[in-house]
């Protein structure tokens, strides 16, 4: 795959942004547009750009858990979030949620809801993994020794 | 009590959750989902029994009450298919477990399987269109892989032509939905009942057709059904045993669910579907008696055998509705039971073409009885249970002046006959032939191993069951379509009013 400079150099700023912005779209998403689905396609496309900029191993260097075990913990997150309330008799997918005050924070209100969400973030960043690791892989470089390695400025 | 809805559904995904991290540990990965299913067919079971006593339970997902929230609904026919389709879909994990094959390669199997089984789970369970629409998304994409697992050309092949047939049904059902949303501002079932009444009759109608072409592709009903017998003997035979006693099956579910409880007497599509039933019947099995291979004959009869099913449900009376009910219960166990003694015969044999087996009855005669008899009940031989509900069938049409169905019913029946029996002659009676060059295993007395001929005699003896109860169970059949018929406790369960 040809690298390109723009994309290597821009990439490493990038992904942390639009990783903290996929967190916030996990966080706002109980009462704003957002939530974990959303939430975890931006961050899968935060993946992608890693992917672009330096091919599988970088998507593997993202994280060091493999991609199922975060997909798997993603869906067990999430239903274990469904169940747990039929557990004190209330119905499937009930949840509860209290506010309190921090320091620096603010007034916050924190809901079980957000549990869900972060399941879902999981499985759709899991499986964004999963992608990658089936059909990421780069055939092998083509015949002419020239093209290899090259470096293209944009 | 009212808890134990949810569970149908919950506990397979959360079982799949766990067998994609328990990955490596196969033994652990089998144990929880053999528990899992075991689990979800006695909850099955309890809340047939309380259904059938106390009427419909329904919960309200997050305690949003219907027509808001999404309303979780067990009512008699949602019972009766969870009860068959967690009793099968146990057996056959067992089946898959004891195959060398698909399940044995796939680490990833047993967590597909599971999110298959809270799919169909989830289908029987909802109470509004959407969420059906999601169930049958869950299932379809869990089909999609178990389809292709072990990904032979064939395979692919033939699970493209699926996979497209069903995302185009899918878009054509979600559209409809739009529709139906934009019309009566409600998914809810329930509240759809009372909504689309107020429609204009031209509507209401369009909506039942709509509905009928979307849930007849799921379940292979003319002249929606050229995508089945392709792709479902191509598959694992496990996965196939599964793919023709239920997905069908669960289209079949929706179109009498939709038929029934949404649209009134005066707009329901029953010239559309007793003329589909008719024809799905007898083009069927023609289609059937032309092949040479097992499985292909099978698929071909799942065909012709869901033209009855409808044929029931066409004529709207609960003697028809009831036989459709039963017929499916039939269906399932003896459909599952038959792709479960394909399996074995290619396990024995190596092959599935009959012009390359024979003489089985001598080299595996268990397996040969274990063919047989559900052979039989698919046709309709009395006292087994496939007798039952075409017999009320048939009495059903005469009642309702339909003959020409009846008689579409009884060609059918006949060739169904000659179609088993042409597999019987083919694979266990005649000569046996030149070897295939397929694998052919060393079997001992029982004809394969006891993973896959226990699992399979346990479907065999619970449709001696059907037949044995057949009279219990036939009246709550007919309690079952009574409910359907007459929708106003279901309604009132759901909307509490």
């Amino acid at each position: 795959m040809k690298r390109i400079v723009f994309l290597d150099q821009s990439v490493p700023v990038i992904f942390h942004a639009v990783l903290v912005a996929s967190i916030y779209l996990l966080f706002v998403g109980h009462n704003q547009p957002g939530g974990g689905f959303v939430g975890g396609l931006v961050a899968g496309a935060a993946i992608s750009l890693r992917y672009l900029a330096g091919g599988l191993d970088e998507v593997r260097s993202v994280s060091r858990f493999r991609p199922w075990t975060i997909l798997g913990s993603g869906i067990a997150v999430s239903v274990g979030t469904a169940i747990a309330p039929m557990l004190r008799g209330d119905p499937v997918l009930s949840s509860m949620g209290t506010e309190f005050d921090v320091a620096l924070l603010g007034h916050i209100y924190a809901s079980t809801t957000l549990l869900f969400d972060i399941g879902v973030y999981m499985v759709v960043v899991g499986l964004v993994f999963m992608v990658f690791e089936a059909f990421g892989e780069q055939d092998t470089p083509p015949v002419d020794a020239d093209a290899h390695g090259e470096v293209t400025p944009s | 009590m009212t808890n134990l809805v949810a569970l149908p559904i919950v506990l397979p995904l959360f079982a799949a959750a766990f067998s994609v991290v328990l990955g490596r540990w196969r033994a652990m990965q089998r144990l929880l989902c053999i528990t899992t299913l075991t689990a979800t067919s006695v909850i099955s079971v309890v809340l047939l029994v309380e259904v059938d006593r106390h009427g419909p339970v329904v919960v309200n997902a997050g305690g949003w009450a219907a027509p808001v929230g999404i309303a979780l609904v067990v009512d008699r026919l949602s019972a009766i298919m969870l009860v068959v389709s967690s009793l099968m879909l146990l057996t056959v994990l067992v089946y898959a477990i004891g195959q060398p094959g698909a399940e044995r390669n796939h680490v990833g199997f047993q967590s597909v399987y599971m999110i298959l089984a809270a799919g169909v789970a989830g289908s029987f369970i909802t109470g509004d269109m959407f969420n059906l629409f999601v169930s049958f998304e869950v299932m379809l994409t869990a089909s999609y892989v178990l389809l292709t697992l072990g990904g032979k050309r064939e395979q692919v092949r033939s699970g493209m032509t699926y996979v497209v047939i069903s995302l185009l049904a899918s878009a054509l059902f979600i559209t409809a939905l739009a529709f139906l949303y934009s019309a009566t501002g409600t998914v809810n079932m329930a509240d759809l009942h009372l909504k689309i009444a107020e429609l204009p009759s031209g509507l209401r109608s369009t909506f039942a057709v709509l509905l009928v072409v979307v849930f007849g592709v799921k379940a292979g009903l003319f002249p929606l059904y050229s995508w089945l017998p392709d792709s479902y003997p191509s598959a694992p035979s496990p996965v196939t045993a599964v793919f023709a006693g239920l997905l069908t099956k669960v289209g079949v579910y929706a179109l009498i669910r939709s038929q029934t409880l949404l649209f009134p007497d005066d707009s329901r599509a029953a010239t559309v579907l007793l003329v589909g039933a008719a024809i799905t019947m007898v083009l069927g099995i023609l289609g059937a008696i032309a092949q040479d291979d097992v499985k292909r004959i099978l698929s071909f009869n799942i065909v012709s055998h869901i033209g009855f099913m409808v044929m029931g449900l066409g004529l709207f009376s609960v003697a028809g509705l009831a036989a459709a009910i039963f017929y499916a219960v039939h269906h399932i166990l003896a459909m599952t039971t038959l792709f479960l003694v394909g399996g074995l015969i290619e396990h024995v044999g190596g092959s599935s073409r009959m012009s390359q087996l024979g003489n089985m009855v001598r080299s595996a005669p268990v397996v040969a009885v274990l063919f047989l008899i559900p052979a039989l009940s698919l046709a309709g031989v009395p006292p087994l249970s496939g007798f039952v509900p075409k017999f009320g069938l048939i009495g059903a049409g005469f009642t309702d002046g339909q003959y020409v169905v009846v008689a579409a019913s009884l060609v059918a029946s006949l060739l169904t006959l000659y179609s088993v029996v042409k597999i019987w002659i083919g694979v266990f009676w005649s000569p046996a032939t030149e070897p295939t060059g397929g694998a052919v295993h060393a079997v001992g007395r029982l004809g394969g191993p006891l993973l896959m001929v226990l699992p399979t005699a346990a479907l065999f003896a619970l449709g001696l069951a059907v037949a044995g109860f057949a009279g219990p169970l036939y009246e709550l059949c007919e309690r079952t379509a009574g409910d359907l018929l007459d929708p106003r406790a279901y309604v009132e369960a759901v909307l509490g009013r």
